[in-house]
């Protein structure tokens, strides 16, 4: 799926988009924990989580994710934005819960990392 | 190559700082994406536990043909019992620091899993040495 069908599927809102707006995912993980999202080995890979904050987009820089969903309907910032920007991370804004978030993306075809 | 960062405890918004300089400098150097991975994770770890549980810090990096090594010097509390920290699940992290997506006592135990050689010295008190070696061409 890339990136448009990805949002589609959750309603959601693109806030930003690096080159890579036609690129395609075959896996998500979902978490709250950045620790937990650092033992994650599986690249192209997309993350669905409901921490706001930088920590999400550095977690995202260094596992080579390339495109977080923010779910729970959660102000990004303009800090996160920016760093998004620099690191060539896509964001994507849910309104939706994480559970609802993750079934309709499972629904869609995204796979589990395990 | 040589680079010195440094890191000031409780400074959330830029921690990870450190771990994204040298990405783009491994990048460069066109490292196995693999290994870069290991190591930018194990950094970032390295350095949030700066930021989480220490004063101030230092991180030392350095890059030769074969291998890079960091190594993290904080003034902080220090580890009592390292072995005890390095266990999974083991924290003293505070709700900041959960707040900030970390405390769950994994990132020791990360960071192991992430280099190919690991040494941590501590004294309590005054504070804590973590050293990472990765190579380039793992066997
Ligand atoms: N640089 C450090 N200075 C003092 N204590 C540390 C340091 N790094 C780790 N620790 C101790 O080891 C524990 C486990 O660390 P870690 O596995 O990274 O988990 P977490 O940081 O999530 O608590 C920490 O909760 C803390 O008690
Ligand atoms: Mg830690």
């Amino acid at each position: 799926m890339n990136l448009k069908d990805i949002s589609e599927a959750i309603q959601g809102d693109i806030l930003y988009t690096s080159k890579d707006l036609m690129k395609d995912y075959s896996y998500a993980f979902a978490s709250d924990l950045m620790s937990d999202v650092l033992t994650v080995k599986q690249s192209n890979m997309l993350l669905i989580t409901g921490l706001i904050n930088v920590q999400a987009i550095r977690t995202a820089e260094m596992s080579d994710i390339r495109c977080i969903i923010f779910v729970r309907n959660k102000k990004v910032s303009e800090g996160m934005i920016a760093l998004a920007q620099e690191t060539g991370i896509s964001l994507i804004h849910s309104s939706f819960t994480m559970f609802k978030t993750c079934g309709l993306l499972f629904t869609a075809g995204l796979k589990p990392v395990y | 190559m040589h680079f010195r960062y440094k890191i000031e405890g409780g400074d959330f918004t830029n921690a990870g700082s450190t771990a994204s300089a040298v990405k783009k400098v491994l990048k460069q150097l066109n490292i196995d994406p693999v290994i870069i991975k290991r190591t930018v994770v194990g950094i970032y770890e390295a350095e949030v536990n700066i930021v989480a549980h220490a004063y101030n810090g230092v991180i030392d990096v350095d890059i030769d043909e074969n291998r890079i090594f960091a190594r993290f010097e904080d003034a902080g509390p220090g580890i009592p019992d390292i072995t005890k920290a390095m266990e999974e699940g083991y924290s003293t992290a505070s709700e900041i620091v959960r707040e900030m997506g970390f405390g769950a006592g994994m990132g020791l135990s990360n960071i192991k899993n992430n280099s190919d050689k690991l040494e941590i010295i501590s004294q309590v008190g005054k504070g804590t040495t973590v050293e990472i070696t990765n190579y380039f061409n793992s066997k």
